[in-house]
């Protein structure tokens, strides 16, 4: 979670600084959902993300420093910089997205289930690996969520749907939007356990994470987990933020996770304090490394605005000299004649 | 300059072959490339291999079983595939032979099942996603285009998405205007998709194959009227490893004085003008595109360096369609060879109406594409043999 935070204040100053550019979307506040799930999963279990991922990138295991250079646009970046701050993939760590269109992830998350189960059925790998899609409060009145909520179930897919309810879609109040805000309540219908948790305290999270996990990998079906959260932050970087109540702020600033956990480790006596400092300390260093890092990584050479169209290059397809086009030396060398 | 009454005897020979066009065989192509007299060499292939005859429906009913037989990683999905047997009757016998974890009927929820596909591709399946017209697909079309085509290039080469979305496409029968569009120059004009329209049988074996087995996302354009016609297929195209080559467009028809373009359904509408044509001493050269994207713009253009005129043809709405690209493509490449503007046919410029007479003004018909080329043939200042 400290990681997280850190990284995410070091986004908002790089990009104050001009090094970051485009849409960044913070995840200050809601830390808590993120690592409650993914810190329960395995490597080979799926994660699917909104625009709001770097966080959920960290945390399932993507390095600071492949992140950060992907934020910053250099070819070192976890998707060489091609895919930017809302599109981090990662195959490596099975974090398929990273998608900018809310209600995107869900049925291509609901479709890693799909591939998980059928491996298990029809090609008779033992596989009970499972995903997590995490959306916001707004995804859930996009059709394509309760389209996905109906094959789920009907299928019994092994899935998680985390609704992250941070009360707000830019600028939009949930309760302005939805007519029954009570969004675990729109599992039961379609037969899925719909449970609501606070998604300001981590433990808990984690508590209803065991079990909605347990229960796909089981191949009892999905899960609807709604998490109480709150971003810090508005909506993006460049989010004036001037719609929500400073009151409502200040109450949910009250209640941050990564101050909650200190406080509940330090209560209870589980670490020393002098511990939690250096893990603190470790963190910055981390993330000054992954700034380093990022600054001193070369951006893409033009040879690259080419590559990776296609897995199958042949699919730019025949050159004037009746020969593949990608087969002609001077193919990658950037132009946009192609 | 020929003169027409020597071209008239040629395409005398010619027309009568043409009749049963087997011009199927690559051999039979290499043959024409090397200048053989067209007539000559396709009554001797005539005899020479045996001729099945099988329909669109049959072929993409074989090609779907023989893929889902080689590997189990393949299946089908969509609406009515399974028990209904396909809305089109394509996936007949399919549920019975793979079962319904294979062939698996969905609820009515394109933007769902797409990204499930999508999603399921990520991750080495090869799913068929089928819709039941493409119309149906603007509903899913977020998945194909950002979710699918997009992704390898986002994810720089880390997930590709070997998926095949299929079904019709184009104006049916008084099926009226949500269910008549033309989808080939919107995903035409997608980089990281392939976009395949076959006419034949032949094109819808080989190429369906072809698409199943690739490792992009490919959309398979079919076309229901074409379902159920029949061509003559030659054993080569009934073996199981048959497979077209994606991205090379096909002479259905070898010709001299005018290049048509054409894709599914126009392509039998263009070989039935070319024949009218012939009759009035216009020897048309017919291209089977086969390949949307990519357009085979090597082949159109040494077409159009040989003809130097151009017409092309398609059923879908007018501006910024295939043939603007292909106009486009051919004047950036071979602008000192045309001896005329090019010819552009295309649907109409509006919604497609209901009424059966309406309609048929709606969609190009092959008088149009006769005039069409009858017009960039005499275009030119008339000091040729306007016989």
């Amino acid at each position: 979670m400290l990681l997280g935070r850190s990284f995410e204040d070091m986004c908002a100053q790089m990009y104050y600084r001009g090094k970051m550019f485009g849409f960044v979307h913070l995840y200050n506040g809601q830390e808590a959902v993120s690592t409650g799930f993914i810190r329960l999963l395995t490597d080979r279990d799926t994660v699917v993300s909104t625009y709001r991922d770097h966080v959920h990138a960290l945390s399932k295991g993507v390095p600071a420093r492949a992140v950060m250079a992907e934020l910053f646009g250099k070819t070192t970046g976890c998707c060489r910089g091609q895919g930017g701050s809302m599109h981090m993939f990662s195959r490596e760590h099975n974090l398929i997205g990273g998608f900018a269109f809310i209600g995107e992830g869900i049925p291509v998350a609901t479709g890693a289930a799909f591939s998980s189960k059928y491996r298990r059925e029809v090609l008779k790998e033992s596989c009970d690996d499972v995903t997590v899609a995490f959306f916001g409060d707004g995804t859930c009145n996009n059709g394509q969520f309760f389209e996905c909520l109906n094959m789920a179930a009907l299928w019994k897919l092994p899935i998680v749907f985390v609704v992250e309810n941070n009360l707000w879609a830019i600028g939009m109040s949930h309760f302005r939007a939805t007519s029954d805000p009570e969004i675990w309540k729109k599992g039961p219908p379609f037969g899925i356990p719909g449970v609501h948790v606070d998604g300001m305290d981590v433990l808990k999270v984690r508590e209803v994470a065991k079990e909605a996990i347990a229960r796909a990998r089981r191949g009892d079906g999905p899960t609807l987990v709604e998490c109480d959260t709150y971003r810090f932050r508005g909506h993006s970087l460049a989010d004036p933020d001037e719609l929500r109540n400073p009151d409502e702020k200040a109450h949910y600033s009250s209640r941050d996770p990564i101050a909650a956990l200190k406080n509940y480790i330090l209560e209870h006596s589980l670490v020393p304090e002098s511990k939690l400092k250096a893990i603190e300390k470790n963190i910055e260093e981390l993330v000054e490394e992954a700034v380093e890092f990022a600054d001193s990584s070369p951006a893409p050479p033009r040879s690259q605005l080419l590559e990776n169209v296609f897995a199958d290059p042949k699919g730019f397809g025949i050159g004037s000299d009746g020969k593949y086009r990608c087969e002609d030396p001077g193919f990658t060398q950037g132009t946009a004649q192609v | 300059m020929l003169s027409f009454t020597r071209r008239k005897v040629l395409c005398a020979d010619f027309i009568a072959s043409a009749k049963n066009v087997t011009f199927l065989s690559k051999t039979v192509l290499g043959k024409a490339f090397e200048r053989t007299p067209m007539a000559a060499s396709a009554s001797t292939r005539k005899f020479s291999t045996s001729h099945k005859e099988m329909t669109v429906r049959d072929a993409l009913n074989s090609a779907l079983d023989e893929e889902m037989a080689a590997d189990p990683k393949v299946f089908l999905m969509g609406e009515e595939v399974g028990e209904y047997q396909g809305a089109y009757k394509i996936s007949k016998g399919l549920l019975d032979k793979y079962g319904p974890e294979r062939v698996i009927d969905t609820p009515i929820t394109e933007a769902g099942f797409t990204g499930i596909g999508v999603g399921a591709a990520y991750y080495g399946l090869r799913p068929i996603i089928e819709f039941m017209t493409f119309n149906f697909s603007m509903q899913a079309i977020d998945h194909i285009i950002n979710s699918a085509a997009k992704s390898n290039y986002m994810s720089a080469g880390q997930i590709s998405v070997p998926i095949v979305f299929r079904g019709p496409n184009g104006a049916a029968a008084g099926v009226a205007a949500q269910h008549s569009q033309c989808y080939a120059a919107w995903y035409g004009s997608c980089p990281g998709l392939k976009v395949l329209s076959p006419y034949s049988s032949e094109d819808a074996r080989g190429l369906l194959k072809s698409a199943i087995r690739d490792p992009d996302p490919v959309i398979f354009l079919e076309n229901e009227i074409l379902y159920g016609e029949s061509f003559p297929v030659s054993a080569e195209v009934l073996d199981s490893s048959f497979s077209i080559p994606i991205g090379k467009a096909k002479i259905e028809r070898e010709g001299k004085d005018v290049s048509i373009t054409a894709f599914s359904k126009m392509v039998g509408f263009s070989l039935q003008a070319a024949e009218i044509l012939a009759k009035d001493g216009i020897s048309a050269e017919v291209i089977n595109l086969r390949s949307i994207r990519p357009l085979d713009r090597a082949m159109i253009n040494a077409s159009v360096r040989k003809t130097n005129r151009l017409v092309t043809v398609e059923e879908g709405f007018p501006q910024h369609g295939v043939g603007a690209e292909i106009c486009a493509s051919v004047i950036e490449e071979s602008f000192e060879y045309l001896d005329a503007p090019v010819e552009r046919i295309a649907g109409a410029d509006v919604p497609m109406p209901y009424a059966p007479n309406l309609e048929r003004l709606a969609v190009p018909q092959v008088e149009d594409i006769v005039r069409a080329a009858k017009r960039a043939c005499y275009r030119v200042v008339p000091n040729s043999a306007a016989a």
